[in-house]
């Protein structure tokens, strides 16, 4: 479904992926496991288009999507920081994707109800995003990555900053979502809990690029 | 419980089908505005008009009107393409870290602290002749000054939004175009409102580049202002246009502060500006750069170089006859470029140190006592709002009857000079004050030193830096200031703008390249003062 193949990026003469690979099936949730500050973001980046490698392919269904803008990928991204859009309200950030799709006002509608109640926030569709607790805006991102049915969900770090409990419910709820939507998805963290009880398959980052 | 309240609301508001289409409304509607337009608003803004007619501007309706529809038009011409032109120097200067970009940044600056009078000689130096007097003229000048404003607003802002936010635009599926128009532009809405007023407001009132590119057939309201007071002796005729400028302004104000309200939303954090990727991301930031370096360059280069030309051939001649009675006929309009220097850098200091001493006193007024001090501030900020002919010619109207006859003192022009000044020192200084922690003076108290010993030791001290830039930043306003000076200038005491305005407007090559030598002039002391006060790090728009 998904491959990478000896990708590598340097900001200013630093090497931060280095001729790296890996690969994914499709309905897998796989999660790429490293320290801090390793290049994971950088790795999610480049398989969403929004940075060009200097080197290496990326393949989505066989097909070479490497020079390929992110807007035509069908490649959804959750952000560390969520990145909700600040001046719409949560109905139109989640129904924003479907919207660029082009769907028809009602079907947006739809889905966009579907995958509130999905993330467990039905009627808080005209709710300010700015009002919004951590918890319920980590859930906005997730609904509004998988509003427009993304071939593959990036998940950048979706649980770092958030409370212990809260941390530990969103686990289970983001594990449930993610099989009840058949999602194929690849997150990228820094904590083996997290990773294990999320993923079908764990990559360490170490493994990934030759030394 | 609160849940079930919202759901209800949400479900209220969302479907409206018992509601009355909106075409239906408009119709109900279209009867009382029409009545309250025709039977009240059209008679009150015709009297209006007409105390403004024949009796108190000596001319017909027609003609102020189509003053006013020119100084409107040629304002929002302005401000639409400094917003254009200016737009993308800010994002690239706001997205991108490259080698230059805080100089870039400073020079971008460097047109809004110009004086108008230099900035007015340098696009007649740059444009061809067929331009001259024309609107256009005038309009390209008013996109060079404002720049720094988009720059300055637009650019603060875009350096706010998230790289990620644009970014998560495109992996839903938006088109970079798409991202930009949904995602960056509400965004920016705020921001550009702010610098489109602010733009808006300079071209609306400008009167040194209106005066000497938009030529005698086509006057701003500034400009008809100051020629109806100087030229014509018709006061009240001005003073009537100025109260109508005052209006429009109000207006203005009021409609743009009620816009940006409208429409703000929080964005905390910065986005650090990156380098480019890519070929396509360094094409835009070396053509942006190249471009905003032509832009903000040529009109000082063309006005340094003619300075050097007389009838076309190089020459030094403008420069060396500057002390010469060529130009001095020593009847009433004669002009002495030397002389004119002497007495701006006279009035400069006069009016450094009273904008300097007024301005300190407010801001430790101000800052002692923060609630009848906000009125203080508020107060000493009003000059800034109203436009420099305007202050002229209150000053010119109110000090001419005993006992405060000083229209013929020399001391009322540099007066005015520190009237428009003093808003920038008393800046300065507060945010200076305001950054002291309270502990600092606790502490100092606790150590044994009286109230006004802890004053001294803690607020005077940390007021000298600012206090000196006051005192150059004072200088450099004083120097070009030309609107009030136009209107209080008495014949041989001109300051350095008013000779090169005289100049611009004889005829023959040599006054022409003599007025470029002088601006130049003009344009160096300025640059010196400015960059001595440091004032370009923290320029004088956000202050």
């Amino acid at each position: 479904m998904l491959d990478v193949i000896g990708v590598s990026v340097a900001f200013d003469g630093r090497q931060v992926l280095d001729d790296l690979s890996m690969h994914v099936d499709r309905g897998e949730v796989v999660a790429v496991l490293g320290a801090s500050g390793a290049g994971k973001s950088t790795l999610l980046r480049v398989i969403a288009g929004l940075l060009t490698p200097d080197a290496g392919r990326v393949l989505l269904e066989g097909v070479d999507i490497t020079d390929r803008p992110s807007h035509l990928r069908r490649i959804g991204m959750i952000f560390q920081d969520e990145q909700l859009f600040p001046h719409l309200d949560v109905a139109a950030n989640v129904g924003f994707g479907p919207r660029m799709s082009g769907w028809p006002a009602p079907r947006i509608a739809t889905r966009v109800e579907e995958l509130l109640d999905v993330v467990g926030l039905g009627g808080f569709g005209e709710r300010r995003v700015d009002r919004l607790s951590g918890g319920e805006k980590k859930r906005v991102a997730l609904a509004r990555s998988l509003a427009p049915e993304p071939a593959l969900l990036l998940l950048d770090e979706p649980l770092t900053g958030l409370d212990r409990e809260l941390h530990d419910r969103l686990i289970v709820e983001l594990h449930d979502v993610l099989r009840a939507t058949g999602t194929t998805a690849v997150l990228v963290s820094h904590d083996a809990d997290e990773a294990a009880a999320l993923a079908s398959r764990i990559l360490y980052w170490t493994d990934l690029q030759p030394v | 419980m609160a849940g079930r309240v919202d759901r209800h609301r949400a479900a209220l508001s969302r479907g409206r089908p018992n509601q009355v289409p909106r075409w239906f409304v408009a119709l109900v509607a279209a009867a009382p505005v029409l009545f309250v337009t025709v039977f009240y608003a059209w008679p009150v803004a015709t009297l209006l008009w007409s105390t403004l007619d024949d009796a108190a501007t000596g001319s017909p309706f027609r003609h102020i009107a189509g003053i006013v529809w020119f100084t409107v038009w040629q304002a929002a011409l302005s401000t639409a393409l400094t917003l254009a032109v200016g737009v993308l120097p800010a994002y690239v200067l706001a997205r991108y870290s490259f080698r230059g970009r805080r100089l870039l940044t400073a020079a971008t600056l460097v047109p809004f602290v110009l004086p108008t009078v230099v900035v007015g000689a340098a696009f007649i130096a740059l444009l061809p002749d067929s331009w001259h007097g024309t609107p256009r003229a005038m309009i390209a000048a008013h996109v060079f000054f404002n720049i720094a404003v988009v720059v300055r607003l637009v650019g603060s802002m875009i350096a706010l939004i998230p790289h990620d936010l644009v970014g998560a635009a495109r992996t839903l599926g938006a088109s970079p175009m798409k991202a930009a128009r949904l995602i960056v532009l509400p965004l920016l809405r705020p921001a550009l409102w702010s610098a489109a007023a602010v733009v808006f407001l300079f071209s609306f009132t400008s009167f040194g580049v209106a005066k000497l590119l938009g030529g005698p057939t086509n006057p701003t309201l500034e400009v008809e202002i100051a020629r109806r007071a100087t030229q014509l002796g018709d006061v009240a005729g001005a003073a009537a246009l100025s109260v109508l400028q005052l209006v429009l302004l109000a207006i203005v104000i009021v409609w743009t502060s009620r816009r940006q309200r409208h429409s703000s939303v929080e964005l905390q954090g910065a986005a650090a500006p990156r380098r480019p990727r890519g070929r396509s991301q360094r094409r835009l930031v070396v053509c942006v750069c190249a471009a905003t370096v032509a832009i903000i360059a040529l009109p000082m280069v063309a006005l340094v170089t003619r300075s050097f030309r007389v009838a076309g051939d190089w020459s030094m001649s403008a420069w060396t006859k500057l002390g010469t009675t060529e130009v001095r006929p020593g009847a009433g309009l004669g002009v002495d470029p030397l002389a004119s220097i002497a007495t701006s850098l006279r009035f400069a200091i006069v009016a450094a140190a009273i904008a300097t001493v007024v301005g300190f006193l407010a801001a430790a007024a101000i800052n002692a006592s923060p609630r009848a001090g906000r009125v203080l501030d508020a107060g000493l900020m009003l000059p800034l709002a109203t436009s420099a002919v305007t202050i002229g010619l209150g000053m010119l109207i109110t000090f001419d009857t005993w006992p405060v006859d000083w229209r013929a003192r020399w001391w009322l022009v540099p007066l005015g000079h520190a009237l428009v000044a003093v808003p920038f020192v008393v800046r300065a200084l507060l945010g200076v004050l305001r950054a002291i922690p309270a502990d600092l003076r606790a502490a100092a108290a606790t150590l044994g030193a009286s109230p006004i010993r802890t004053w001294w030791e803690v607020d005077a001290r940390a007021m000298r830096r600012p206090l000196l830039a006051g005192v150059g930043f004072s200088a450099a306003i004083s120097l070009g200031e030309f609107g009030a000076t136009t209107i209080l200038t008495r014949s041989g005491t001109e300051t350095l703008p008013i000779a090169i305005g005289r100049l611009l407007g004889r005829a023959g090559a040599l006054p022409q390249a003599q007025a470029f030598a002088m601006a130049t002039i003009l344009l160096l002391l300025t640059t010196v003062l400015v960059v001595a006060s440091g004032v370009h790090e923290r320029a004088g728009i956000d202050a």
